[in-house]
């Protein structure tokens, strides 16, 4: 199982590749719906993306209020 | 893939980019392609083309073996009802007259979604992306789902006050159970394509921009088949739920008329939350 510090990384890493961002300009307590510039729409797609690189069912209720990538990790890293 | 197309549809609304969505025939396999930005919502206008394209679709029966319906638009199938027509509507409206004007839209898209349900051609959904409330519910329509690995379902009604309306809980229970039912209606969450799968739902999850072309590859296997005996081995096993799909109707007018309704259709068409479409 990766740590969560990994986990973390990898979600950087995801995000940076999907929205096409540089991986540079996302850091771990970064609002991502700025930094990615991301709708909800797109929110979707970056939990369908993440949910299908993790293998693990996220619901979407738990993201609720969630906007840092920390975060985001940490939920993600309950499930593993 | 598209050798021909049959003069009567040209008549029609082929490619006409100002239409919500228009279709095509060709090898036997018609196309239902949704084109309405921003992603397919199901308002007035494209009730009134589903309605042209569900009389088509009885002409074209004879001619065809399967039906295949996808989108167009890149961020998905279909968002569902167009709530911002909804609201916009009931707002300028006496509140009988509103609770008319939804019903009688229902009953029509129930008209329209009952005809492809029941058609006798094998229908098939070709799903990417947003696949949410209506959207999910024109899917649950077609015999087999096709997802690309990015779709996403889910029936978000109950944060508007509301259940599905569009015929989506008779259907989902037909095909998969009530607990399934009860999972996706009560908690209002959204899951993908792997999970629809699991559970049955979907048949085939594909790479990312693969589920048209999936679609199509399982639309030429179906050619193989006598129609007839594919019509009626469709009839055996896939009745309508019509009482259920009635009782719907009754249940989301009833509910409709509720205050809890408009405020959470204005909080929704209102919303500048970057998350509005969870629950």
């Amino acid at each position: 199982m990766p740590t969560s510090d990994q986990t973390l990384d990898e979600i950087l890493n995801l995000a940076a590749s999907h929205f096409k961002v540089p991986r540079e300009k996302l850091s771990p307590d970064a609002d991502f719906f700025k930094t990615l510039g991301i709708d909800s729409l797109q929110t979707l797609d970056l939990l369908t993306k993440l949910e299908n690189h993790f293998r693990v069912e996220l619901p979407d209720y738990e993201l609720q209020g969630v906007s840092d990538f920390r975060t985001l990790a940490s939920k993600i890293q309950a499930r593993l | 893939m598209h050798a021909t197309r049959q003069p009567e549809l040209h008549e029609t609304m082929p490619h006409d980019r100002e239409s919500p969505l228009s279709w095509t025939l060709a090898d036997g396999v018609i196309e239902l392609a949704l084109h309405r930005s921003p992603c397919n919502e199901l308002g007035s206008v494209s009730l009134e083309a589903l309605e042209k394209f569900a009389t088509a679709l009885q002409k074209l029966e004879s001619e065809a073996h399967a039906l295949i319906i996808h989108s167009q638009i890149k961020s998905g199938f279909c968002a569902g009802a167009d709530l911002r027509e909804l609201y916009l509507r009931s707002k300028s409206m006496e509140q009988s007259e509103a609770a008319k004007g939804v019903r009688d839209f229902l009953e029509r898209i129930h008209h329209v979604l009952n005809l492809i349900d029941a058609s006798p051609l094998t229908t098939i959904a070709a799903v990417h992306g947003v696949t949410f409330g209506g959207g999910f519910e024109l899917a649950l329509t077609c015999d087999l789902i096709v997802a690309d690995k990015m779709a996403r379902f889910c029936f978000p009604e109950l944060r508007l006050g509301l259940i599905p309306g569009f015929g989506g809980i008779p259907r989902l229970k037909r095909d998969l159970g009530n607990a399934v039912v009860r999972d996706l209606l009560l908690t209002g969450r959204s899951f993908n394509a792997t999970k629809a799968q699991q559970i049955g739902l979907v048949s085939q999850v594909v790479g990312e921009g693969e589920s048209l072309r999936a679609a199509r590859a399982t639309a030429a296997q179906l050619k193989k088949f006598d129609r007839a005996t594919a019509a009626a081995a469709k009839r055996f096993i896939k009745p309508i739920p019509h009482e259920e799909l009635k009782r719907e109707i009754d249940l989301f007018c009833e509910l409709f008329t509720r205050p809890a309704v408009e405020a959470g259709l204005r909080k929704f068409v209102e919303s500048t939350d970057a998350q509005p479409y969870l629950p």
